[in-house]
C-alpha cells in the first residue's frame, strides 16, 4: 500500500511555490554565488576588517611585542568569515527576509558547480562535509607527522621550539575540529533524512550554513600559522593564551566559527530526526546511528555554547584588556580551564557517539543476525550524553580547583564507563554465533572494538587519580585519546566510508585496496600509538620537543610507524581517486544486502530521495527472520527482505523500476 | 515488532519453530569453551604480570605516593587483563568459528537473538559492580594521608600523618622552577633538594602562565597556577637523583623546563641547606619575603602583562618597561 504524499501530513516538498519559475535564473552561472566568490568575499572581508581594526586601535600591539595588532586580526578574520558566507550566498536569504522582501527562489541544479555553492540538498551537504572533514584530516596527518619527525631524535631538532610548538597546536586543533564533524558531517547530512524515510532537512539553509561555516572555520585556523601559530596546544589555557602573539586570535577565532557550525548542524538534526520521520518509524524503529546522531545533536547544542563563551572571554581578554582569566584583576586562570572542559569533555562524546552508532548499524550486515540489546544501545547512548556533563573536571584533578570533590569526578567518570561499555554488549552479543562476512566495512568494525577497548580501559586508569598523579599531562594521555578517536571515530570514519560510499557515489571501492588500506591502517596505528602509553609512562610530558634519551626507541618505534601510518592513509586516497573517478565500477543499489531503509532506494538516490514517503514497518534488523516484514513499504518491491542473504539475489543495477517511468511521478528538477 | 522483553522474551523463542534441542545444546558448548578459555589464559596472565612486570611498572617506589600509584595501577591492570582477554578472545573466537566462509547454517534472527534480557541484565550488573569496586578503591586511595601525592589546592585535607612537615615552595616561571625553602630562611635556588624519610609538602604556585609541577619518580604532580598555592604532599623513601619535568604546556620553551632533584639523607639535608642559606643571605636580603604566591613580575621572561603598578588604561608603550615595585 502506498500512500499519497500529498495526503501525509509532514511530507510536503522542499519549496514547493518556485518551482515553476526557472526564469528566475539570473545571469551566468559563474556569476551566482559560488566557493569563487566566497574567497573573494572573505579577502576583502579579511582586508576591510584589518583596516578598521587599526582605525579604531591602531596603537595596541599584542604583549609579545611583534607589531600586530590583534584587535585588527580578531575583526580582520570576523569580517572575513563574515565576507566567506556573502560571497557563498548564505546572507541572502536571511537578509532579505530582514528587509521583508521575498528572497530570490532557488535554483535548480545537477552538475558539479552544486558543490560549490550553497545548496538544499543534504546529500550535496553530505558530499561537501566528506571532502571538507578529509581535507582537515590530511592537513593535520601531515603536520603530525612534521611532529613525529622532531620527535625522532631526543636531542637534535629539526624546528626550532617556536615553531614545533606551532605545529602542535595546530595539528591538535585541527584535528579536533575536524573531529566534532567528521562522522557526522557527512554521513549524519548525508544519511539522516534516508534512515528516517524523509525528504529533507528540516532546516535545509541551516545545514548548508554549518558546512560553509565549518570550511570557514578552516581556512581561520589555518590563518594561525601565518600570524606565527599559538603557543598553547588545542586546549589554548588562559594566562599562557593571554600573553600569546596574533595566531592565538586565530585559534579563538577559528574555534568559535566551528562552534557556531557545530550549533547549527546538531539544531537541524535534531530538529530532523524529531520532526521528519515517516509515518511508522517510532522511537523504537529508529536506526541506531539515528539514535547515536540524535545523541551527539544533544551535546552539540548544550556543550558548544560554553565554548563559545570561553572564546568570546578570551578575545576580550586579548583585545579589550578585560580580565576573564587574569587572575592580578580579578579573574581567573581556572575559569577557562573548567569553561573548556565543560565543553571538552563532552565534545570528546561527540567525537566518540557517532563512530559507535556507525559500528552498531554496520555490524548485523555482516553478521546477519539482529543487532543485540537495541534498546540497551539508544538507552546507553542518551546516558552517555548525560553524564559526560558532570565529569570534566577529570582534566584537572591536578590542578588544585575542588580538591575535596575528586572523588565525586571519579566517580561519575567511572560511571559512564558503564554506558560506554554497552558497545561492547552490543557488538559482541551481535557476533554471536553469526556468519561474518569479511568485506573491508567488517574490518574496520572490528579493528574498531579491537580499538577503542583499549582507549576506554586506559580511560579507566585515568579516572583513577592516584595512577593520574603519575600519567597526567603525559603521553599516556595522548595514547590514550588517540585511541578511542583516532581508533574509535576514524576507523568507523573509514569503515562507514567504505560501506556507503557506493550508495553514496554509485560507485564501488576498490575491495582490494580497501583491504591493504585496513591492514596497513591497523597494524601501523597501533605501532605507532601504543608504545606512547609507554613512553608516558616512563615519564615523558606531551608536548615537548626534547626528552630523555632512554626513551628514544620507543619514540623512534612510533615516528616510523607515524610516517607508515601516513602512507596508510595515501592508500586510501588512491583507491578513492581510481574508484571514483579513473576506473568507476557502478555498484548495484544494496551491494552489502543491507535491510536498512537507506539500502531501499535507486543508486544514486534522487534528489527527492523517495518518490513516495515511506510507511516504516519494522525496525531494519531484522535479519534471519525469514517471516519478518520488509523494512517499510515503499510503494514497490524492497530491494533486501529480511529472508534474503545470497548476493545473488540482491538487486542488480537497472533493475529498479526508473520512477520516471510511473506516470503519477512529478519530475520536477531539484530544489536547491 | 514489540520487544517483549523481561525475561518473557527467553521462553518466547521457543514460539520460533527452529527451537528445536540442537541450538541450545550448541549454544551451552560455544559459551562454555569461551569461558574455559577465558578462564585459563586470565588465570595464567593475571599472576605472570603481577609477579615479574608489576614490581617494575614506572615510576617505581621511590616515595610513599609513587608506591602509592604503582600499586593503584597493577590492581588495576590485574582487573583489566581479564576483561581485555575477554573480549578479544570472544573476538577472535568468534572470527575463526561464525566465519561466512566457513559455511554453517544461516544465523538465526527473531527476538531471542536480538534481546536476551539475561545477558543483558548480568553484562550491566557485572559492569556496574566492577565501576563501583574501583570507583571506591580510587576513592580509599586518594584520601589516605598525603592524599596521592597530587595538587590539592591550598587547603589540603588528607594531609601527612607526621607532624613534622618540610615545606618547600615550587615556583613555576617561563621556563624554569625555582625552589624556595622558607624554614631555612627563605633562600630561593634552583637546586631541588629533599631528605630521606621525611614528609615533604610541596608548595605550587607561579609567576606567570600555568606550569606543572611532576617530580617524576616521587609521584608528585602538581599544577602552578599564578596567585594560587597548590600544596601536595609526599616522603621519599630511597636516595639518589629524580626527574623533575613541566607537565603542562607553558610556551615555547616548554619541553626544556626540567631539572633533576636529589633525595638526601636527613643530615646531608641540614648540611646542604644550611650552607646554601648561608651561601644565598645576601641574594634572599633582596627576595621578597616569603608567600604563598607573588604577584607576576612586569619583566618575566615574556614581557608580562598588566605590571600592577601601572593603570591598565595607560598608554601600551609603558607595558613592560618598567620594573614595578614588588607586590
Ligand atoms: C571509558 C570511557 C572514558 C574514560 C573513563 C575516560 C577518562 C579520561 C580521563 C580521566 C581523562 C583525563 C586524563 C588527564 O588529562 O589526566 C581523559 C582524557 C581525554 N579523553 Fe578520555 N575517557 C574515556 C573515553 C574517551 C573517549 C570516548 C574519548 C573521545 C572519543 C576520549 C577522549 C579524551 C581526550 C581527548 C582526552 C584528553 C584531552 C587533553 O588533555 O588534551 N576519552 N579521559
Ligand atoms: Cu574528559
Ligand atoms: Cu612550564
Amino acid at each position: 500500500m502506498a500512500i499519497d504524499i500529498t495526503e501525509t501530513p509532514g511530507t510536503d516538498f522542499p519549496g514547493e511555490t518556485p518551482i515553476h519559475q526557472p526564469a528566475m535564473r539570473r545571469g551566468s552561472e559563474w556569476l551566482r554565488p559560488h566557493m569563487g566568490w566566497a574567497v573573494v568575499g572573505a579577502v576583502v572581508g579579511y582586508l576591510l576588517g584589518h583596516w578598521f581594526g587599526n582605525i579604531i586601535y591602531g596603537q595596541n600591539t599584542v604583549p609579545q611585542n611583534t607589531g600586530q595588532n590583534n584587535v585588527a586580526i580578531v575583526l580582520g578574520l570576523a569580517f572575513g568569515v563574515a565576507g566567506w558566507l556573502a560571497g557563498i550566498g548564505a546572507l541572502t536569504y536571511p537578509l532579505a527576509k530582514l528587509v521583508g522582501r521575498e528572497p530570490p527562489p532557488p535554483v535548480p541544479e545537477t552538475g558539479w558547480m552544486r558543490y560549490f555553492r550553497y545548496t538544499e540538498d543534504h546529500k550535496v551537504v553530505g558530499m561537501q562535509y566528506l571532502i571538507g572533514v578529509l581535507t582537515f584530516l590530511f592537513t593535520g596527518g601531515l603536520l603530525a607527522m612534521a611532529i613525529r619527525t622532531q620527535l625522532l631524535s631526543p636531542t637534535t631538532h629539526v624546528f626550532g621550539p617556536d615553531t614545533y610548538i606551532a605545529i602542535v597546536g595546530e595539528h591538535g586543533t585541527i584535528m579536533m575540529m575536524m573531529a566534532t564533524s567528521a562522522v557526522v558531517g557527512p554521513l549524519g547530512n548525508w544519511l539522516t533524512p534516508l534512515m528516517i524515510g524523509s525528504r529533507r532537512m528540516a532546516f535545509p539553509r541551516l545545514e548548508s550554513f554549518s558546512f560553509w561555516i565549518f570550511s570557514a572555520g578552516y581556512l581561520v585556523i589555518l590563518s594561525a600559522l601565518a600570524f606565527g601559530g599559538f603557543p598553547t596546544g588545542w586546549t589554548g589555557y588562559a594566562p599562557l593564551q593571554t600573553q600569546a602573539s596574533g595566531g592565538m586570535d586565530s585559534y579563538l577565532v577559528g574555534f568559535a566559527v566551528i562552534g557556531i557550525g557545530m550549533i547549527a548542524a546538531g539544531f537541524n538534526l535534531a530538529c530532523t530526526i524529531i520532526n521528519y520521520r515517516a509515518p511508522g518509524m517510532t522511537w523504537s524503529r529508529v536506526p541506531i546511528f539515528v539514535w547515536a546522531v540524535l545523541a551527539t545533536c544533544a551535546l552539540l547544542t548544550l556543550a558548544t555554547p560554553s565554548l563559545l563563551a570561553a572564546g568570546y572571554f578570551g578575545i576580550l581578554d586579548r583585545t579589550a584588556q578585560t580580565a576573564f582569566f587574569v587572575t592580578e584583576h580579578g579573574g581567573s586562570s581556572f575559569l577557562w580551564q573548567n569553561l573548556f572542559w565543560f565543553f571538552g569533555h563532552p565534545e570528546v562524546y561527540i567525537m566518540a557517539l557517532p563512530g559507535f552508532g556507525l559500528v552498531m548499524e554496520m555490524l548485523p550486515v555482516f553478521t546477519r543476525k539482529p543487532l543485540f540489546a537495541y534498546r540497551v544501545a539508544a538507552a546507553g547512548m542518551i546516558g552517555v550524553a548525560l553524564l559526560s556533563f558532570f565529569v570534566w573536571q577529570h582534566h584537572l584533578f591536578q590542578s588544585g580547583i575542588n580538591p575535596d570533590m575528586r572523588p565525586l569526578f571519579m566517580l561519575t567518570t567511572e560511571l559512564i564507563s558503564i554506558p560506554t561499555g554497552f558497545l561492547f554488549l552490543v557488538t559482541l552479543g551481535t557476533l554471536w554465533k553469526a556468519k561474518i562476512r569479511f568485506d573491508a566495512p567488517m574490518l574496520f568494525i572490528l579493528g574498531m572494538m579491537f580499538n577503542f577497548l583499549i582507549g576506554g580501559i586506559t580511560g579507566v586508569f585515568l579516572s583513577d587519580v592516584p595512577v593520574d598523579v603519575t600519567v597526567h599531562g603525559s603521553f599516556f594521555v595522548m595514547a590514550h585519546f588517540h585511541y578511542t578517536i583516532m581508533g574509535g571515530l576514524i576507523f568507523a570514519l573509514f569503515g562507514g566510508l567504505y560501506f556507503y560510499l557506493p550508495k553514496m557515489t554509485g560507485k564501488t571501492m576498490n575491495r582490494k585496496l580497501s583491504i591493504w588500506h585496513f591492514w596497513t591502517f591497523f597494524i601501523f596505528f597501533n605501532l605507532t600509538f601504543f608504545p606512547l602509553f609507554l613512553v608516558g609512562l616512563l615519564g615523558q610530558p606531551r608536548r615537548v620537543f626534547e626528552y630523555a634519551p632512554n626513551l628514544q626507541t620507543l619514540n623512534d618505534i612510533s615516528s616510523v610507524s607515524a610516517f607508515l601510518l601516513g602512507a596508510s592513509f595515501l592508500i586510501f586516497i588512491v583507491n578513492f581517486v581510481w574508484s571514483q573517478w579513473i576506473n568507476p565500477t557502478k555498484s548495484p543499489d544494496n551491494p552489502w544486502n543491507s535491510l536498512g531503509l537507506e539500502w531501499q532506494t535507486p543508486t544514486p538516490v534522487p534528489w527527492y530521495n523517495f518518490e513516495r514517503i515511506p510507511v516504516v514497518n519494522s525496525d531494519p534488523y531484522h535479519y534471519g527472520e525469514p517471516g519478518a516484514l520488509p523494512v517499510a513499504d515503499l510503494g514497490r518491491e524492497p530491494l533486501v527482505t529480511a529472508g534474503v542473504v545470497s548476493k545473488e539475489e540482491a538487486v542488480q543495477p537497472g533493475e529498479l523500476e526508473s520512477p520516471d517511468d510511473t506516470d503519477d511521478f512529478d519530475p520536477r528538477p531539484p530544489i536547491l | 515488532m514489540s520487544v517483549a522483553a523481561e525475561g518473557g522474551a527467553v521462553s518466547e523463542g521457543s514460539g520460533a519453530p527452529q527451537g528445536t534441542d540442537e541450538p541450545p545444546r550448541k549454544e551451552a558448548s560455544h559459551g562454555w569453551r569461551l569461558f574455559a578459555i577465558w578462564l585459563v589464559l586470565s588465570a595464567i596472565v593475571d599472576p605472570l604480570y603481577y609477579i615479574f612486570a608489576g614490581p617494575h611498572i614506572p615510576p617505581g617506589r621511590m616515595s610513599s605516593t609513587a608506591g602509592g600509584a604503582v600499586f593503584d595501577f597493577n590492581i588495576l591492570i590485574v582487573l583489566a587483563i581479564p576483561v581485555m582477554i575477554g573480549v578479544w578472545v570472544y573476538m577472535a573466537y568468534a572470527i575463526i568459528q561464525w566465519r561466512a566462509s566457513k559455511g554453517g547454517p544461516e544465523p538465526e534472527g527473531g527476538p531471542l537473538a536480538a534481546n536476551n534480557f539475561k545477558i543483558q541484565t548480568s553484562w550491566i550488573t557485572i559492569t556496574t559492580v566492577l565501576v563501583l569496586f574501583l570507583a571506591g578503591f580510587g576513592t580509599y586511595e586518594l584520601v589516605q594521608p598525603e592524599g596521592a601525592g597530587g595538587g590539592q589546592g591550598p587547603n589540603p585535607i588528607w594531609t601527612p600523618t607526621s607532624n613534622t612537615v618540610l615545606p618547600i615552595q615550587v615556583i613555576g616561571q617561563q621556563w624554569k622552577f625555582t625552589y624556595r625553602y622558607p624554614t631555612f630562611g627563605g633562600f630561593e635556588t634552583t637546586q631541588l633538594v629533599v631528605p630521606q624519610g621525611v614528609s615533604i609538602a610541596f608548595h605550587v604556585t607561579s609567576l606567570d602562565v600555568i606550569h606543572d609541577f611532576w617530580a617524576y619518580q616521587l609521584g608528585v604532580k602538581a599544577d602552578a597556577n599564578p596567585n594560587q598555592d597548590n600544596v601536595a604532599f609526599t616522603t621519599p623513601y630511597q636516595l639518589g637523583s629524580f626527574v623533575v619535568r613541566c607537565d603542562e604546556l607553558c610556551g615555547i620553551w616548554h619541553g626544556a623546563m626540567y631539572n633533576n632533584g636529589a633525595v638526601v639523607t636527613k643530615d646531608q639535608f641540614e648540611v646542604w641547606a644550611q650552607t646554601t642559606e648561608k651561601a644565598l643571605a645576601a641574594n634572599t636580603k633582596l627576595l621578597p619575603p616569603f608567600a604563598y604566591t607573588y604577584t607576576p613580575d612586569a619583566n618575566g621572561a615574556d614581557g608580562g602583562y598588566y605590571p600592577d603598578n601601572v593603570d591598565p588604561y595607560s598608554k601600551v608603550e609603558t607595558y613592560g618597561a618598567t620594573q614595578p615595585g614588588s607586590g
